[in-house]
């Protein structure tokens, strides 16, 4: 497949691949919704760390777009996208202290003294942080491909394709953090 | 340059990532599931027409498969069922049953040949534009099918809280035998199955968009195209909010959550679970259950088209319509699904408002039927095999979508929801127009996947035999489900006032067991013919598409040279003036010849 086709089928298959995902916690939010508007739900504070979080995944994506701009300028962009990845990890790190905190303030994911709103927030968020992985792999690969030179002016389908889905996942915690700030209150 | 290499006979027949094999890998293992889905649907005929008589062939079972345990997993009664099937089997078998015809078969069964074999061959592209991604679809596919085959061989059986997996029957493992770990196989299984259709959804939509030959518009897309089109945007849509859905089902099943549960009590015990909601579980199920109506016929409705046409030496009538209609459909199947749900206490408004975006289905349907009467009207219609099960298609299609009228309109559904009014509707529309679709393709492209023809004499007798059986099964239950008769329960014998049904039920299981035996005369056609059918030659249906331009020997590329121009859309049948009744899309249009 020539270079141009190959480009638009791979960035095609990601978006698509990201309508799918979308599609995945627009199902568990609405479910949200649609169980918040019964009786019995209770509201819960969100956890200062998931403040922290998103401050770390949103930096993290201004470093990656700085890193796609040294790319394209013929610079190298390793240290932008090992700094992307060192936040990603932080981002990851935090969300697990988020949990902690919730745990410490008596809301659990499941047992007798469990109720749905927090067992929502806990599935929610760790199936966001399951996406994250697979942006972290793919973080890690375009940092190793990066250092050994891969990717020039005109060739850095990698990390635009990183790029893309690495702004995605920032997008859409953005999304779940607001939606859940908001239906938990 | 054609894209054939070398071949070794892992690479070729195994893991292949030719999109002509791993078409044939689908439909292979989807007619292998249909057998099995069909013989469960035969044992529990038998419970239904006699319930609990003894019958030899299920002596030939010999133990209990799903037998009761008590508290401390043991095995309750004797565990011969002494040829009568035991209660918790037919539950299984029913769920097996939906679960295999509905995913298995018209699912990735029909989606999955056709998809994956017309889009390169009849868009003009070399194969899928990623045919490694395409080989994980099929082998996630397979992994599904070999996890839920093992899970009819555990001890607890097979799940059976129905193919909806309604909670909490399906949430609770206490509740019956099969929501022990044949339900978490089950959604293993679903699981690896919802990635398989969605690796191969997005490798469909994205080859459509990219690989198409040069003069391949959207506009000349033969209707089998568009319809994988539409169903694979479908499928990425639905099926991870089916995904997300069995997410919080495995969570309260395993870990102890709440989300589908509460107040329930077992043997006495209440359990943990407080504030959930089972209605819950049902609006993300049927927000992938409606569209996958859908996922089911459109393929149909796309290969029905194409077989139409070139069988009537036609053009389809109403092109632009077709595709409309086919936009409008799968627009409409994702606001329509409370519709499944009417009796879940809904409010009476918002259940107007499902009967109202229900009952729009009917106009782009009505288009269809019209677009394909019209189609046959005064046509030279050739009586091929295909062309009979594309006849039958479109008499199911009518004959169940106006059932589908009563249903979609809340204030009748409530009358005979969970009857047999519903299986009956639902079979006929969907599971009959979909197997008729598919076996209509199967008949026209085999030539074209083996190289040789299938037999036609055969062929007839399948589509005759399977038409009068199938209506035989599915029409009387109509009126088994007017006069109250509930679905899925294991006998009907215990209520006096269905006493004067059982003559009926007996017909049916009668016409079943003909209409199953007949399709393995299909399975031998099909089998035989690989090997010692008579020789196809490269046009066999004198069709204008694209897949007829390609050698008739199987070759990784599928052009040996260029891929050819395409000049024209692929209705060019009988067009006033021409040397031939069709004019294939390669030829370019003469001078001073309008397009169409």
């Amino acid at each position: 497949m020539e270079g141009t086709l190959k480009n638009n089928t791979s960035k095609q298959l990601l978006w698509i691949g990201m309508i799918g995902i979308t599609m995945f916690f627009a199902g568990l939010t609405s479910a949200v919704i649609v169980r918040s508007a019964d009786r019995g739900w209770e509201s819960i504070i969100m956890p200062q760390w998931f403040w922290y979080s998103t401050f770390a995944i949103v930096l993290s994506s201004i470093t990656l777009m700085i890193a796609k701009r040294q790319v394209k300028k013929g610079i190298s962009p390793t240290f932008y996208i090992v700094s992307s990845l060192i936040l990603g990890l932080l981002f990851s790190c935090f969300q697990i202290m988020g949990w902690g905190q919730l745990v410490s303030d008596g809301i659990f994911l499941t047992g007798e003294k469990s109720h749905p709103a927090g067992s929502f927030l806990y599935v929610i968020t760790l199936a966001h942080l399951i996406h994250v992985l697979g942006g972290l792999i793919s973080l890690l690969v375009t940092t190793i491909k990066s250092a050994q030179v891969k990717y020039t002016k005109k060739n850095y389908l990698g990390i635009e394709l990183t790029s893309i889905y690495w702004h995605f996942l920032d997008v859409l915690w953005l999304y779940l953090f607001v939606f859940l700030l908001y239906s938990l209150k | 340059m054609s894209d054939h290499h070398k071949e070794t006979f892992i690479t070729k027949y195994i893991f292949s990532i030719d999109h002509k094999m791993i078409a044939k890998q689908f439909l292979i293992t989807g007619m292998l599931m249909g057998i099995v889905g069909m013989l469960m649907s035969i044992l529990f005929r038998l419970q239904l027409s006699s319930p609990g008589e003894p019958f030899a062939i299920l002596e030939w079972f010999g133990v209990d498969w799903n037998p009761t345990l008590d508290a401390n997993g043991n095995v309750i009664g004797t565990p011969i069922m002494e040829g009568v099937l035991d209660p918790n089997l037919y539950l299984s078998l029913v769920t097996m049953h939906g679960t295999i015809l509905v995913f298995w078969v018209l699912t990735a069964g029909l989606s999955g040949t056709f998809a994956n074999f017309l889009i390169p061959l009849q868009i003009g592209a070399r194969d899928m534009a990623s045919g490694f991604i395409n080989m994980l679809s099929y082998w996630f596919f397979f992994a599904a099918t070999v996890v839920l085959l093992v899970s009819l061989f555990v001890q607890t059986g097979p799940a059976s809280s129905g193919w909806t997996i309604y909670p909490p029957l399906s949430a609770v493992a206490e509740s019956i035998p099969g929501s022990g770990l044949g339900q978490d196989l089950w959604l293993i299984s679903m699981t690896l199955f919802v990635v398989s259709s969605l690796l191969g959804g997005l490798n469909y939509i994205v080859t459509i968009l990219n690989l198409r030959t040069k003069g391949m518009s959207m506009s000349r897309l033969p209707l089998t195209i568009w319809a994988i089109f539409i169903t694979a945007i479908l499928g990425v849509l639905s099926f991870p909010v089916l995904l997300s859905a069995c997410l919080l089902l495995v969570f309260d099943r395993t870990f102890g959550t709440s989300f589908y549960l509460s107040d329930i009590i077992i043997g006495g015990e209440a359990l943990h679970h407080t504030g959930g909601s089972p209605i819950l579980f049902e609006h993300l199920f049927w927000f992938l259950g409606h569209p996958e109506v859908y996922i089911i016929l459109l393929p149909a409705l796309g290969i029905v088209s194409e077989v139409m046409s070139v069988n009537s030496r036609k053009p389809i009538f109403g092109y632009k319509a077709m595709v409309l209609a086919l936009i409008a459909i799968a627009f409409l199947s994702f606001i329509v699904w409370g519709h499944h749900m009417f009796i879940t206490g809904m409010d009476p408004f918002l259940g107007s408002v499902f009967t109202f975006t229900t009952l729009l289905i009917a106009i782009p349907s009505a288009v269809k039927v019209f677009n394909y009467l019209a189609t046959l009207w005064k046509a030279s219609i050739r009586f091929t095999p295909a062309m009979l099960f594309t006849i039958g298609f479109v008499s199911t299609f009518l004959t169940g979508g106006l059932t589908g009228l009563i249903l979609g309109d809340s204030a009748l559904d409530i009358n005979v929801h969970d009857t047999y009014f519903v299986v009956g509707h639902f079979h006929i529309v969907m599971g009959l127009s979909a197997i008729y679709g598919m076996f209509a393709g199967v008949y026209h492209w085999f030539p074209k996947m083996y190289g040789r023809m299938m037999n036609k004499k055969l062929g007839y007798l399948h589509f005759w035999v399977t038409f009068i059986c199938a209506y035989g099964v599915f029409f009387p239950m109509h009126f088994l489900g007017l006069a109250g008769l509930p679905r899925r329960y294991y006998t009907n014998s215990n209520f006096p006032m269905f006493d004067e049904l059982t003559d009926i039920n007996q017909l049916i299981t009668t016409f079943a067991i003909v209409g199953g035996l007949i399709q393995f005369i299909f399975v031998f056609n099909f089998f035989y013919s690989i090997f010692k059918g008579t020789k196809a030659t490269k046009n066999p249906w004198e069709s204008n598409t694209l897949e007829w331009t390609t050698p008739i020997e199987r070759m990784h590329g599928n052009w040996p040279g260029e891929i050819p121009t395409v000049h024209r859309w692929p209705y060019d049948y009988s067009k006033p003036g021409a040397e031939k009744d069709f004019i294939p899309q390669t030829e370019p249009l003469k001078e001073g010849e309008e397009e169409h």
